[in-house]
């Protein structure tokens, strides 16, 4: 079965703009806000919202990136996975509100991961997660708090999320599904 | 990677990845809570056979960093003094259950042996071999954390993805017994940089003339060139069996980086020693101590440098031989399969 595209280039920018205005309505003011992107994708989708929350806003932004691959449960299960750089904004994360940034969230083991590697790193107020798209599937309690878009999949469903920095074009397609 | 016994057989963007895991490591130094959780559940034997501190403590560090277990094994003191052979020792181990057997032994290709063997192996998972030291032979992390200390005072933080394509290294001293040496010799023409030996003529292997390197006899001729970076490697007095130059202070003359020596280095050369470090014979204090030398961001960079190989070592699935490395989640797969 041919990919379907359930989301076009307009479609994410307006679902990564409706996300940067829900983020700013979340915080209060003095709140010190990071978006902590985590790679690939994530990182990309977190520059995104970062520089519409500032377009929009004056509230201060700190960006980062948050590798966790060194805390992933599956790094017996998969072949040797090589970490990708933590940048953390000069200020660190104690007490500041940390927005997670991933492009699918599916099992929920990324961001248990990522949870675990913020724990190495600081204490912040707060976390909140952000999500592109939500495809179910959840395997731990983890919840988002933003998500661009719903996307009940069945698990033999692949996803596909292409962005303009990394791969050229921009989509978000789904492919397989017949058991 | 399932053993690390060679730099020879380490291929150009292999060893990059490896540098470039260890920045990672590196990072995670500086962080609230060094402690990594990849390699959690796993078991480490240190298994020296020879004397050792800084490389045993090294690796010792890198994998508790980790958050293996460690088992430390040194042959003082052990059954292999009471004549236990290097393959019941091995099956010991296997028997209690080592994922990675960090093996110094004096004879060279002692690593070898365990790796093709699988003495060390358990449960039909094979233990990953590192070569600590073996013999003349090969120091393959030693050369790996030099490379990366190059890397880091050339290139600074753009150190990621790159290799050492035009950087001169001189290196001086004992090259017949350094397994340094070697290690470095192939690892850094690997690297693309260009490597020149000094020596007297005594301490020069057979069939240097071979090796992806200029000789001299000279070492105020090696500095006229302006060498980016000079090694000095430690004279192994436990080696010196046979009248190889005259006595200390001729050495220290001929072949001593002294402090005359060091100012006429360029002001942004670098001095790297392995360590131990003979002051006033091979390396001057004015020289060990002085703002060019490396000696002690090679010892912290060594940490990093192991816990990459460990890392690229023991996680991953280790039944599938030869496993490659992958860069995060797949191009064509995003977040479908996490």
């Amino acid at each position: 079965m041919p990919a379907r595209i359930v989301l076009q280039q307009a479609d994410i920018t307006r679902a990564l703009t409706r996300i940067s205005h829900e983020i700013l309505e979340s915080v209060r003011e003095g709140d010190r806000l990071v978006i902590l992107g985590i790679p690939t994708r994530g990182t990309v989708l977190a520059d995104r919202i970062a520089a519409t929350i500032r377009s929009v806003s004056d509230h201060p932004v700190d960006l980062g990136t948050l590798d966790v691959t060194m805390y992933r449960d599956d790094l017996d299960r998969n072949p040797t996975r090589a970490p990708s750089p933590t940048q953390m904004p000069s200020g660190g994360i104690d007490g500041a509100v940390v927005v997670l940034v991933d492009d699918v969230l599916y099992s929920g083991r990324t961001i248990r991961a990522a949870l675990d590697a913020l724990q190495a790193i600081g204490r912040p107020r707060s976390v909140r997660l952000a999500a592109l798209v939500d495809r179910g599937h959840r395997e731990l309690p983890i919840r988002p708090d933003f998500v661009g878009k719903n996307l009940p999949s069945s698990r033999t469903e692949r996803i596909n999320v292409h962005l303009a920095e990394i791969d050229g074009d921009e989509f978000v397609s789904i492919d397989g599904g017949t058991e | 990677m399932r053993h690390l016994l060679s730099t020879r057989d380490l291929g150009r963007d292999e060893a990059i990845a490896i540098l470039d895991v260890a920045e990672d490591m590196a990072d995670a130094a500086d962080r609230e809570v060094r402690k990594l959780p990849a390699l959690r559940g796993k078991t480490v034997v240190n298994l020296f056979f020879e004397d050792s501190t800084r490389t045993r403590i090294s690796f010792e560090a890198a994998a508790k960093r980790l958050s293996a277990d460690v088992i430390n094994f040194s042959a003082k003191g052990s059954s292999v003094s009471k004549g236990e052979s290097l393959k019941d020792t091995a099956q010991t181990l296997a028997a209690i259950g080592a994922d990675a057997v960090v093996i110094r032994h004096g004879a060279s290709g002692a690593p070898l042996v365990l790796a093709e063997n699988g003495w060390a192996d358990s449960n039909g998972i094979s233990a990953a071999i590192i070569n600590a030291g073996d013999g003349t032979h090969e120091h393959p992390t030693q050369a790996l954390l030099d490379a990366f200390t190059m890397r880091r005072r050339l290139h600074g933080r753009g150190s990621r993805g790159r290799a050492l394509d035009g950087v001169s290294v001189t290196i001086v001293g004992d090259i017949l017994h350094s397994r340094v040496a070697r290690s470095n010799v192939w690892l850094l023409s690997t690297l693309g940089a260009e490597v020149t030996l000094v020596a007297p003529a005594t301490l020069l292997p057979v069939g240097v003339r071979d090796w992806p390197a200029d000789v001299t006899y000279d070492l105020d001729e090696a500095l006229d060139a302006i060498p980016d970076v000079v090694m000095m490697l430690r004279i192994q007095s436990e080696r010196m069996h046979a009248a190889y130059f005259p006595n200390a202070r001729e050495y220290s003359r001929q072949w001593g980086l002294g402090d005359d020596r060091l100012s006429r280095l360029a002001t942004d050369s670098i001095v790297m020693h392995p360590g131990p470090m003979n002051r006033g014979l091979e390396i001057s204090s004015g020289a060990a101590d002085s703002p060019r030398s490396t000696v002690l961001e090679q010892v912290a960079n060594g940490v990093s440098v192991r816990m990459a190989v460990l890392y690229l070592a023991l996680s991953g699935q280790r039944d599938v031989a030869e496993s490659s490395i992958t860069h995060g989640p797949s191009v064509t797969n995003a977040g479908s399969n996490r």
